[in-house]
């Protein structure tokens, strides 16, 4: 990925943090995530129209004691992941729905 | 979620809340606890802020019910406001009014499940039970337009004198629609504390019957076990009744808060008062939270202890959230043959009474000789 896809939080899910976690209820088979603090921070911040480069230097490097290349590896990781499971969505092209859920207070 | 629970208690976090949006109902159900008139239901600008301030209380699971919530014109404006806080939406409803575009609205707003009244699969009961003539056919209806959509149905089945036996054609039915299906055999008083409906019960041979169908309890000889007796006192000490006013609560249509809506211990008001400065300080709510099993009346030496689903709302309205629910220990003796402590005392107190009684027929004779 190399940072230059775009993610955005899908919309058919339930998310609020509880204490430092984001718990985040999948729409599709209503299965449950707990995400840390940095895959929380990473999935507030994914409104579709940041690039996943600039969310990791913008929120991920200037937050947590991290180089930016392992960060920019951690993140793409952990992006596909939470793709896969249905919770955020990539894509090569900015995700012009993606701003019909607001982040919430949580 | 147990791991969720967990946290949420411990950080004193309202996981889950049910707000009810109106009273008001197009059915009439023999059992219903609620009176229908709307004695002033808060706006919707009102509903928006309460979400807005149950959000940052952390609260995750959202059940929007009534009444008929569909009664409310804006209902769709305030899922909508509630799922763009994203909430675990969850609507119950008794789906007569939901028809195809209604189905898709639901669906495209993320809504987690709906949960539809289904009280028997034959129309002429399932209708007199609710006193709407032709509500089966449309709930039925509704069910399967929601299906169509995508959303996921479960049918709540009320068992109660009028339908204890349908209960397995009612499971049958939503199977066939795909939904899933929960009986419950409580009846509860009306908020008001009338006890008449509870007439409506199912009696102690029909429960036992339920108590012993392995498709609604799994493994009978597990759930009928006899009670493995009271709980240890330091389990005693540690154990929390249930999770109303701990990790849970209800709103009414008027702004008011309790512990659960079957627990109407006014705990404050969001009119007056915002959300989370009732969670955090209501004195009820700490009273609520301060009760673990060791405190309870009977209950805490009760060979049911380590067993039992007392409802603290039910004990409540019995006359002491310390006290037991005497519904609930007739349903640990129709599982288990095992009457509970409190049960004993219930009957040797009757008992009583009846000695007691009966030398005194005479003196009504002569009051009204008088």
């Amino acid at each position: 990925m190399s940072g230059t896809r775009y993610v955005a939080r899908a919309t058919k899910v339930a998310a609020r943090m509880i204490g430092d976690e984001m718990m985040i209820m999948s729409g599709l088979d209503s299965s449950l995530f707990s995400l840390n603090v940095t895959a929380s921070v990473l999935w507030q911040a994914a409104d579709g129209r940041t690039l996943l480069a600039d969310i990791v230097d913008r929120h991920i490097c200037t937050r947590f004691d991290i180089g930016r290349g392992v960060a920019l590896r951690d993140a793409e990781e952990m992006a596909e992941d939470l793709a896969r499971h249905g919770i955020l969505r990539v894509s090569d092209a900015p995700i012009v729905d993606a701003g019909t859920m607001a982040k919430g207070p949580g | 979620m147990r791991e969720m629970g967990a946290k949420a208690l411990r950080l004193g976090i309202p996981l889950g809340v049910q707000l009810d949006l109106t009273y008001r109902c197009n059915e009439r159900c023999v059992h219903c606890y609620l009176d229908h008139d709307d004695h002033g239901e808060m706006t919707t600008a009102e509903i928006y802020a309460l979400l807005d301030q149950l959000a940052k209380a952390g609260v995750f699971f959202l059940t929007l019910s009534g009444g008929e919530i569909f009664l409310r014109r804006d209902l769709f404006e305030i899922v909508e406001h509630a799922r763009k806080l994203q909430f675990s939406v969850k609507l119950k409803t008794n789906a007569v009014m939901i028809r195809r575009a209604k189905a898709e609205r639901i669906a495209a707003l993320g809504v987690e499940s709906v949960q539809i009244s289904v009280y028997s699969h034959r129309p002429e009961a399932h209708d007199a039970i609710t006193k709407l003539p032709g509500s089966f056919r449309r709930t039925i209806e509704g069910a399967r337009l929601l299906k169509a959509a995508g959303v996921k149905v479960s049918f709540a089945n009320v068992l109660m004198k009028h339908n204890a036996d349908d209960y397995p054609e009612v499971k049958a039915l939503a199977q066939a629609l795909g939904a899933d299906d929960q009986v419950d055999a409580t009846i509860t008083p009306m908020m008001d504390g009338d006890r008449s409906i509870l007439e409506l019960n199912v009696d102690a041979a029909a429960l036992e019957q339920v108590f012993r169908d392995s498709s609604l309890v799994g493994n009978v000889e597990e759930f009928c076990a006899p009670p493995s007796g009271p709980l240890a006192e330091a389990d005693a000490l540690d154990t929390l009744p249930c999770s109303a006013g701990h990790t849970a609560c209800y709103v009414s249509p008027y702004g008011d808060v309790y512990p659960c809506v079957q627990f109407p211990l006014a705990c404050g008001n969001v009119r007056q008062t915002p959300f989370g400065e009732i969670w955090r300080n209501s004195p009820q709510l700490k009273e609520v939270r301060s009760i673990t099993m060791h405190d309870l009346t009977g209950c805490s030496t009760c060979t049911h202890g380590g067993s039992c689903t007392r409802c603290p709302g039910l004990a409540y309205m019995e006359g002491n959230m310390r006290g037991p629910s005497i519904q609930d220990c007739e349903k640990s003796f129709a599982r288990t043959g095992v009457p509970s402590s409190n049960l004993l005392q219930k009957k040797a107190a009757a008992a009583r009474v009846a000695a007691h009684a009966a030398p005194n027929t005479h003196p009504v004779t002569w009051m009204a000789v008088k």
